[in-house]
């Protein structure tokens, strides 16, 4: 019965013409769509497993590492100062690539550039709590990627993927989180994928996990071939959906079901 | 952990599944592993209804964390207190989910904690007191589904 | 590199029954997943969670795999006098970490 549902429910979508942008005054946190109960989980530090990491990404800050013996406390000094809103502004476009590059990715040419450590792999217990922590920093500060003009066309590129229909579902992002935000899927709220609390703990993974980590889960969800980890395409798309959420709180580290 | 996998399979096979997913489904805890789990702690004692209240959602978002809290009346004097609370699933591999020792210095018979559970079940809790009596207090859960998710490992 | 947070209020009244509450970073693995290849994941869980003041024992909890990952855990105790609490968990590989708390008693 459930499964019947499901997918008229995704048939439906898949024929729908697509809706345009959500209003601003419209947008809403996936915090917003979540039971009293997992809200629970993430308003008190104490009861936020995220936090968890985030300690961890503390005790990472002030460690030296790499051939340079250099800890990121030794450059950027009390991260509550030097990172508060840094986070808001990712992903950012780095000049001696050419392109846009998230949080992770500049904390991993922190460590090649000036720790002359190896780069942390995706979804790492290490790079996700150095992420946590640097991004717990700008909690609360409304998110403001993209003002660099250089990024624009890569803005273009992440809409356009928003937008573009794939999978075996035949199904773009828009579908879901633009045109059917007020409805659900199975038994979960259908959310608008605004990315205001990454890295997030999700009950789900039962660990913390980072906004490309649940832009592939989708992909396979639309039984489309994900992405790898760091490809443009990713950036791209978490880019579009910052530009997206402007404005909006970062709420890091967010618990979500 | 989760068994309800089983449903996610079925919708996955229909439409085409491009996900490997990663499919265990161990045996349920069975009802006489239950009964034999509630035997262990309370022996032949006599379990009765009341006292003990269980706060669980009765719909929950994902089975993998679910808020739980049990809390029993009891006015924790050094005579007249709860020595300990065992709670218990119907439906998961294993029927124990926590024992949790208290005493009267606790001041409030109240424990919180978090579970995961396997499929829409019963969980039940049990209270020991001081006089050796037991008391119990049994909630339904329904365990809805995410609607997309990935890989298990 | 596991982390605990604890959270125990810094001054109460003699007499005054406080909430604790624990959250321990653990993976909870069940052994009851399978990887890919059809291995059986190795059980790895907090088997035992004990909170001691002063050196006495006024709280302890035995956990099952049907406890979530990264263990959460809260209880009520009745504060007598100034001193520290003491947070063990042990459990399954060796597992074996401790945290402290100290409250003053007015």
């Amino acid at each position: 019965m459930r499964v019947a549902a499901c997918i008229a429910l995704l048939t439906a979508m898949a024929g729908a013409a697509l809706a345009a942008e959500i209003p601003l005054d419209q947008r809403r946190s996936g915090y917003s769509f979540m039971s009293a109960d997992t809200k629970a989980m993430q308003d008190e530090d104490t009861d936020n497993p995220g936090m968890l990491s985030v300690l961890d990404g503390e005790t990472l800050w002030k460690r030296k590492a790499g051939t340079a013996d250099k800890a990121c406390a030794d450059c950027h000094n009390d991260a509550h100062v030097s990172m508060k809103g840094v986070a808001a502004h990712y992903p950012a476009f780095e000049k001696a690539f050419g392109k846009p590059v998230d949080l992770e990715a500049r904390i991993n040419l922190c460590r090649t550039n000036h720790q002359q450590a190896s780069p942390f792999a995706y979804e790492s217990r290490e790079l996700l709590a150095l992420t946590a922590y640097v991004a717990q920093q700008s909690r609360g500060v409304p998110i403001a990627p993209g003002d660099d003009p250089e990024l624009a066309p890569f803005v273009e590129k992440g809409h356009a993927l928003f937008m573009q229909r794939q999978g075996q579902l035949n199904l773009a992002c828009a579908n879901c989180h633009d045109d059917n935000w007020d409805k659900k899927l199975a038994g979960s709220a259908i959310t608008q994928g605004q990315p205001t609390g990454y890295p997030l703990y999700r009950l789900e993974w039962q660990a913390l996990g980072s906004l490309q980590r649940r832009l592939r889960a989708c992909i396979t969800g639309i039984r489309a071939q994900a992405y790898d980890y760091g490809s443009p395409e990713l950036v791209e798309l978490e880019l579009y959906l910052m530009s997206r959420a402007r404005g909006m709180p970062v709420e890091t580290p967010a618990v979500r079901p | 952990m989760a068994n309800s996998e089983h449903t996610r399979r079925t919708f996955f096979g229909l439409t085409g599944g491009a996900a490997a997913m990663v499919i265990v489904r161990p045996a349920d805890a069975t009802p006489a592993m239950l009964s034999a789990a509630i035997r262990n702690v309370v022996g032949e004692a006599n379990v009765r209804t009341g006292k003990v209240k269980l706060e669980i959602p009765p719909l929950v978002e994902n089975g993998n964390t679910v808020p739980m809290t049990v809390s029993v009346t009891s006015p924790m004097t050094a005579d007249e207190y709860v020595k300990s609370i065992h709670v218990f699933n119907e439906k998961n591999p294993q029927p124990n989910i926590g024992n949790f020792y208290l005493g009267p210095r606790a001041g409030r018979a109240q424990v919180s904690t978090r579970i995961r559970l396997a499929d829409s079940q019963k969980v039940t809790a049990i209270a020991r007191l001081s006089d050796d009596t037991f008391w119990s207090a049994t909630a339904d859960v329904v365990v809805t589904l995410a609607a997309c998710t990935e890989e298990a490992i | 590199m596991p982390s605990a947070l604890i959270n125990v209020p810094k001054k109460a009244k003699r007499g005054d029954i406080i909430e604790i509450k624990t959250l321990m970073s653990h993976i909870m693995e069940t052994g009851y997943r399978h990887t890919a290849s059809g291995d059986v994941v190795p059980r790895d869980i907090i088997t035992s969670f004990t909170c001691r003041f002063n050196g006495t024992e006024v709280f302890r909890a035995d956990l099952y795999p049907a406890i979530a990952a990264n263990p959460f855990i809260t209880f009520f105790t009745t504060v007598t006098e100034s001193g520290k609490f003491e947070f063990e968990w042990i459990g399954d590989k060796g597992f074996s970490e401790t945290a402290s708390a100290s409250i003053t008693v007015e």
